[in-house]
């Protein structure tokens, strides 16, 4: 059971449920066409709130908004300018973020079908179950939404019974929250891995793992409107827009699921090379067995820990799951201090790096806690099993793929950091020419050196492409009806 | 062994000059910031010896908060800074420079104050160099050539390794993969150059280095015990009242930043602030500065700064009679991850010396909090971040971690008896 927020009636409850018995979904792009339409159609929309997950639910609506979204619907700019920088320049705003997120080559953002040139002002995520998304689409497509906004997008979703297109069990590792603030972030326990983390790593408005709170915009309780929203909790004098709100990262990845097997069934053992690229089994196991010490934030479900109750601290050298698995980057797993807690000397000498000396890579990657994502995506198109999509005689598929999902409060620090340094970075843990093997865009260093290794293999073709994306911020529900009131 | 040596010129750039001098520096680069190695000013490439270099121009956008402290004014001057690691002494460096490129830094220096036609650049040059307080090498004694060489062995090994089937023994696989290694070498191809003879000098001025400041901090020590009370007492009514001024960079001045980062697999990295006001900060700064390269010439001297492996180079430089501090550094990975690992492995150390600093976070005790607050810190980094107009390396798409590895690789060549685990374990360097 996850604890809940205290808060739930204003916080969007995508923040806590997946929607899994919710099983047809869309996405729906918008552009705002009439800002005061689109604000009354904003400030009386059903959004399912967390308050709602206690009960039935047999649909969900889920209101995101970009920052050309918050600046079509009127929000003042010096409200605006103090969301984070990477939020308000957006996915595919600069070069340089390109760069960083390995969206070049393919993946550039040029070629994408939504998100590169243009950003959606609103994201507008419709939830049902079987047999009931149609209605669902109906009813939103009031008179009033349609003065409001153009769609310029339309995503649909396949239910693939919980497996992305490659046949993995998917969406199996999230970090658990800590919402009722009993855990001091920093303390000694943080030296081994945990799987717990402050609220405000998830949502705005609480402290995060450094015990502080992530910047977002706060407004003079004089402002217009500004009585609707909570107070800021380091400062009662100011209404906090952020609070209950959180940062909404989507990326539509198309999956070359016949290129995957293919690729995997020129080797002897397919299903065994795939499951070393990926770390895990397809049914989702864990290449490792648990690990002796239960892990904060895992179980006490035992399928949690036989799932998640291990680290990679017995595998150093990747012996039982390739350093560069997909896994294992996503989340190394990996504790403030390698060895974990010790006594107060040995944390001394490690503290001024007298420790693990000879062996680099030892201490390359720590701190895991700073930088966990909560994963909300949907896959797409259809997929095949791995025997026929190996296959060489089938026909093309239809793009197919996942709708990546994920929320936290710093993109920087959160969704971009294991992007970067942890996935499309080539030379994570020590490795020296391999990028994610699914993830990876292949492209070679400036000087020449290629990415698209993989332990002995060479030569990787792309299995993932960047077809579109957008930041976006999931507001809590007074913030919405704020925005929504906002006078331009 | 050949010992590392960290150069620098600095000089004011005369008034007016400064954006003639960017956009000149401009041409010197392939993509912003970076330096193309044949480029018609400075053919970095050319140098032998040369690891890093870059020309960035000290144009301190927090001047102001001096005033917002109470430190004094100053003609405080915007100044190019032309600086680089290399193999061997400076001074041969920088005479390497005037040798091969005397025009190209005759059009660069025109732009500072005291450099006439007239003038011997070469001299000019050696009148304008600074030492830094402190200096960082990650590997003491690793050379340009070495670095070329050894990853040119692993780049053979690999190679090699690939060809070999996947269940071969290791013990099997090394004999073949030692064979080939051989061969190659007997064709000339590989070389491996054995190092050059250590300067007896160097060695000399290290070992009397490692002994005299432990002395000297010896028959200090009464000092410091006397003195701990008071020094506390003034330390933390400062850490208490100095004013932390940490706002948000400008979008400008980070997208800026941003535009010349993240190209290749390292990044440079040059921050500028003023010293906060007083004797007590200047002099705690100095020893703290003094005692710290005591660490990076005799401790941190094998692939690691405490915690943190990704660093090429980096130093710590007083200019401007001491008001100012400029440091700079060489560094794998993006700025997020360099951040993410000064807070979260070093930020006791980056509080000891910048806290020193005009408008830093607020520390405690010296070592507590200050870079701990993320995004004060992060923020006040970002803002004190100069855009490195040129910014050269010698050894494109390799990290440190790299040149350790390929290091070892090298070591492992040495025919010492091995089992099919140690075996194992060489192949899996490659």
């Amino acid at each position: 059971m996850t604890p809940r927020t205290h808060e739930a009636q204003d916080v969007q409850a995508l923040v806590e449920s997946g929607f899994s018995k919710l099983t047809e979904a869309c996405f729906l792009l918008l552009r705002v066409r009439d800002a005061a339409a689109a604000r009354v159609w904003l400030g009386t929309a059903p959004v399912t709130t967390a308050a709602d997950l206690h009960r039935h639910v047999p649909v969900a609506m889920q209101v995101a908004l970009s920052a050309a979204g918050l600046r079509a619907l009127g929000l003042p700019e010096l409200i605006l300018a103090e969301f984070s920088a990477e939020f308000l320049a957006g996915m595919a705003g600069e070069a340089q973020r390109s760069r960083r997120l390995g969206d070049v080559g393919a993946n550039a953002p040029e070629a994408w079908h939504w998100g590169g040139r243009s950003t959606p002002d609103v994201l507008l995520a419709l939830y049902a179950e079987p047999g009931g998304l149609a209605a669902l689409r109906a009813s939103t497509a009031t008179q009033a939404f349609a003065a409001g906004f153009t769609t310029i997008g339309d995503l649909p979703t396949s239910d693939m019974q919980g497996r992305e297109p490659f046949g993995f069990a998917d969406g199996i590792s999230q970090p658990s929250f800590d919402f009722a603030g009993r855990r001091t972030p920093g303390t000694d326990a943080d030296l081994a891995y945990g799987n717990l983390l402050a609220a405000g790593e998830l949502l705005l408005g609480y402290p995060n793992e450094y015990g502080r709170i992530t910047d977002r915009p706060l407004l003079d309780a004089g402002c217009p409107g500004a009585a609707l929203l909570p107070p800021a909790a380091e400062d009662a004098g100011r209404r906090d827009l952020g609070r209950n709100g959180t940062y909404l990262v989507f990326r539509q990845l198309a999956q070359d699921v016949q290129g995957f097997w293919r690729f995997a069934a020129a080797h002897s053992d397919a299903v065994g090379l795939a499951e070393t690229m990926v770390g895990r089994r397809l049914s989702g196991a864990p290449l490792l067995p648990p690990s002796a010490a239960p892990i904060r934030g895992v179980g006490p479900d035992p399928d949690d820990i036989g799932l998640n109750g291990f680290t990679y601290a017995a595998d150093p050298d990747g012996r039982r799951c390739p350093l560069g698995a997909h896994v294992r980057r996503a989340n190394p797993r990996t504790g403030d201090m390698p060895g974990g807690v010790q006594g107060p000397l040995a944390q001394a000498i490690r503290m001024i790096g007298f420790a693990g000396a000879g062996d680099p890579r030892d201490d390359l990657i720590a701190s895991s806690r700073f930088h966990r994502i909560l994963r909300r995506g949907r896959e797409y198109g259809r997929t095949l099993p791995p025997d026929q999509a190996a296959a060489t005689d089938t026909a093309p598929m239809p793009e197919t793929g996942l709708h990546f999902i994920c929320l936290n409060a710093n993109i920087q620090r959160q969704f971009e950091f294991i992007q970067n340094a942890w996935l499309a970075n080539a030379k994570f843990d020590g490795l020296s020419g391999e990028a994610d093997p699914l993830l990876g865009n292949r492209e070679p260093f400036p000087a020449g050196q290629a990415t698209d290794g993989f332990g002995r293999l060479c030569g990787l073709p792309r299995f993932v492409t960047v077809k579109g994306g957008a930041y976006f911020f999931l507001p809590g529900v007074r913030a919405l009806r704020f925005i929504a009131g906002a006078s331009g | 062994m050949t010992p590392q040596s960290a150069f620098m010129v600095v000089a004011p750039v005369r008034a007016g000059q400064i954006a003639a001098l960017r956009d000149l520096l401009r041409t010197m680069t392939w993509a912003p910031g970076q330096a193309d190695p044949d480029n018609a000013l400075i053919p970095f490439g050319r140098c032998a010896r040369l690891h890093f270099a870059r020309l960035v121009v000290l144009e301190d956008a927090t001047l102001a908060d001096r005033a917002a402290v109470g430190a004094p004014a100053f003609g405080a001057p915007v100044s190019l800074a032309f600086l680089g690691e290399c193999d061997g002494p400076a001074e041969a460096q920088l005479a390497e420079f005037a040798t091969l490129a005397p025009e190209g830094l005759r059009k660069i220096f025109r732009h500072c104050e005291t450099l006439d036609d007239d003038t011997d650049i070469a001299v000019w040059m050696r009148a304008h160099a600074v030492a830094p307080a402190t200096f960082y090498v990650n590997w003491v004694g690793r050379t340009v050539r070495q670095i070329h060489e050894e990853a040119a062995l692993h780049r053979a090994l690999r190679a090699r390794l690939l060809t070999l089937p996947a269940d071969m023994p290791a013990l099997a696989a090394r004999a073949d993969l030692l064979d080939y290694v051989a061969a190659e070498q007997q064709a000339g191809r590989l070389p491996l150059s054995p190092p050059e003879p250590t300067p007896p000098a160097w060695q000399l001025a290290q070992a009397l280095h490692a002994i005299w400041v432990p002395l000297l901090l010896v028959v200090l020590l009464p000092v410091f015990v006397l003195g701990a009370v008071p020094f506390l007492v003034i330390l933390r009514q400062r850490e208490r009242t100095d004013p932390a001024i940490w706002p948000r960079p400008s979008t400008p001045h980070a997208e800026a930043l941003a535009a010349i980062e993240d190209f290749d697999v390292s990044n440079q990295f040059s921050a500028f602030g003023s010293l906060k006001p007083g004797a007590f900060r200047l002099w705690l700064l100095r020893f703290l500065l003094w005692v710290a390269q005591y660490t990076t010439r005799h401790v941190y001297v094998r692939g690691r700064l405490a915690r943190v492996g990704t660093i090429h180079f980096a130093r710590w430089v007083l200019l401007d009679e001491n008001r100012r501090l400029l440091f700079a550094s060489n560094y794998d990975g993006s700025l997020d991850s360099y951040m993410d690992d000064f807070i979260n492995k070093v930020a006791w150390g980056l509080n000891l010396v910048f806290s020193n600093g005009i408008g830093y976070p607020r520390t405690d005790f010296l070592v507590l909090n200050g870079a701990k607050n993320e995004q004060a810190f992060k923020y006040y980094i970002r803002r004190h971040q100069l855009v490195t107009e040129v910014w050269f390396k010698a050894y494109p798409g390799l990290t440190a971690f790299d040149l350790a590895r390929n290091s070892r690789l090298r070591a492992g060549l040495a025919p010492a008896a091995t089992d099919e685990d140690a075996a194992r374990r060489w192949i899996a360097l490659i």
